[in-house]
């Protein structure tokens, strides 16, 4: 598998990074280094093996329904650039 | 669906009949208290922010840990839909950039839903009834929520419905007309509320579609489908499917063909139009998160949720059709809510089932929805409109009486059998005092007995007379009997 300077681009957009023209070659290159590194896994045979989603045998964490948290919209918002009336104020945003 | 196609179901072209066929994808708020990976509220409103932890601000190094009355209430809406519930499931990763997603990405279900494959029926207002099958449920966090019109250059964000649980549940594209869509929308509200897992609430958001439309000449294969994202009422639902329907129609027989895309249905103008920001958001990348073990339980744990479900509305439904003698189309009415359902119940219980649910449905869902009223809310008790059935089915009161009879408790209240002593509503059944009535009305119109004679669907205005001479509460049948002898007609 590997990936031409348009998927570089669109990838890089969905990202939201921006990517400059002379980055998109270079960049291609390094993404085919990896992907070409990831492939050598292909060379394992796997067949019949679950994929491991843990080391050890784990259950699910779980929590019981009750309110434990909240009402701290103060320090929620603490960090935002702009904000009003503990709202987060970003660039309008219209369909 | 495997039923025919039904002509009457067609949408007219200008040159072909054309067949609709829609899907839907109806995202149901969970009923719980906290959110689905937080231990914020879920509670509506709230002011800004207040209902949120650092997980659904998505702060670094926060961890989910998953709710398991939200589980439980997955599972059970997917026993209610008689669906496949997979012992194993798995939470991915559905990455797309907006500003009210503060993770980057939504923790949904993608390859290893809870629910697989179940089925809904659903019943239609000409008594035809089909079964829409249901591919999958799976959990879902919602988003935060933008408000655009504070201000001209930025948008508010408002964390608080980040993170809270939803069911997505996807129906197979069964669908033939907006009246089946809104009747698909309308049972599953009606199985969900039975549930208690999902309040049904659109005006508050707890259920949104996403509807899918195309259109195709009979016998044709599918269309190029467009989905229309987020629509709130059921009557939108419907007005939705009929304005993309006719777009699509148009577009073709102008020899057009239609793009698979998103668009947004603007009820204030009545027409779809594209939602182009949506398109390349519709690479997802999915991949299984991280953060979160693939989620298990054993039979055991399914079979007792199992046990505990309600009494569903189609068994119920099926139940007041044998038990009490309704017709479907009243006990369809009757199972819509629970509530409805139980009071039902409690007028019906040790009396006549057909005249209880006349009673309920004619009169108080006709006042109740003239006044606004819920059931809850309803002025008339379940046992004031039993006393009420009762002392018409004793013969105390007529039918004409009881309607002024429920009148006065619903306005003010009251025992209905101690109002119709003090009041001295009874009905008259002394033939004696009937009589009297009868014949003082035939001496006075002795032009009238004469054309009666001719003409015996006059006996009507005479029986409308006496009913006034006696303030309504002459025995009708008595009434009938005696002026039919005394006028001479059969």
């Amino acid at each position: 598998m590997s990936v031409d300077a348009t998927t570089v681009r669109r990838i890089a957009h969905l990202a939201r990074i921006a990517v400059s023209e002379d980055e998109v070659a270079p960049l291609q290159g390094e993404l085919n280094a990896i992907l070409a590194f990831v492939e050598q896994l292909g060379a394992v045979d796997v067949t019949g093996v679950e994929p491991m989603t843990s080391v050890t045998p784990m259950a699910m964490k779980k929590r019981a329904d009750a309110v434990t948290d909240g009402a701290k919209a103060d320090a929620i918002v603490a960090n935002a650039p702009e904000t009003e009336d503990h709202y987060f104020l970003v660039p309008k945003v219209v369909e | 669906m495997t039923a025919a196609v039904n002509p009457k179901k067609l949408i007219k072209g200008g040159l072909h009949d054309w067949e609709v066929v829609i899907g839907m994808e109806i995202h149901a708020q969970v009923t719980s208290r906290s959110k689905l990976f937080s231990g914020a509220s879920t509670e509506f409103g709230g002011e800004p922010n207040d209902h949120v932890s650092l997980v659904d601000a998505a702060m670094p190094g926060m961890l989910p840990v998953i709710n398991e009355a939200c589980v439980a209430q997955a599972v059970r809406t997917g026993l209610g839909l008689k669906a496949q519930i997979n012992h194993r499931s798995v939470f991915d990763r559905k990455n797309y950039f907006y500003p009210d997603l503060p993770q980057g990405y939504q923790i949904s279900q993608f390859k290893d839903p809870i629910v697989g494959e179940g089925e809904v029926l659903v019943d239609l207002p000409d008594g035809e009834s089909i079964t829409v099958g249901i591919e999958r449920l799976h959990l879902e966090q919602d988003a935060g929520k933008s408000l655009h019109d504070q201000n001209p250059t930025q948008s508010f964000v408002d964390l608080n419905r980040s993170g809270v649980a939803l069911m997505e549940i996807v129906s197979r594209p069964d669908l033939r007309s907006s009246e089946e869509a809104r009747a698909y929308v309308t049972k599953l509200r009606t199985i969900l509320r039975y549930l208690g897992t999902c309040d049904g609430d659109m005006e508050k958001g707890s259920l949104r579609a996403d509807v899918n439309v195309s259109v195709r000449r009979v016998g044709d294969p599918l269309g190029t489908r467009c989905e229309i994202k987020n629509v709130n009422s059921i009557r939108f639902i419907g007005q939705a499917i009929e304005t993309e329907a006719r777009r699509q129609i148009a577009i073709i027989e102008d020899g057009g063909t239609i793009s698979q895309e998103t668009r947004l249905f603007d009820p204030g103008k009545g027409e779809t139009r594209s939602m182009r920001s949506k398109e390349e958001a519709h690479d997802y990348r999915y991949f299984p998160d991280p953060d979160l073990l693939p989620l298990e339980f054993d039979q055991a744990y399914v079979d007792a949720l199992a046990a505990g479900l309600p009494e569903l509305p189609d068994a119920k439904k099926a139940r007041f059709i044998a038990s009490y003698g309704l017709s479907p189309y009243d006990a369809g009415v009757l199972i819509a809510e629970r509530a409805s359902a139980d009071y039902f119940e409690a007028v019906a219980k040790g009396r006549d089932g057909k005249a209880a649910a006349n009673w309920v449905i004619n009169e108080l869902f006709g006042r109740l929805n003239k006044e606004g009223h819920s059931i809850e809310t309803s002025p008339v008790s379940a046992d004031q409109l039993g006393a009420i059935v009762d002392l018409i089915g004793e013969g105390v009161i007529s039918g004409k009486i009881a309607k002024d009879l429920f009148e006065i408790v619903w306005s003010e209240g009251g025992d209905p059998r101690q109002i119709v002593d003090a009041r001295g509503l009874k009905q008259v059944t002394d033939t004696g005092a009937i009589e009297a009535a009868v014949d003082e009305i035939i001496a006075r119109n002795p032009e009238k007995v004469a054309q009666a004679r001719e003409k015996p669907t006059l006996l009507g205005w005479f029986v409308g007379q006496t009913m006034k001479a006696t303030g309504g509460k002459a025995n009708p049948a008595a009434v009938n009997a005696l002026l039919k002898a005394k006028l001479g007609i059969e």
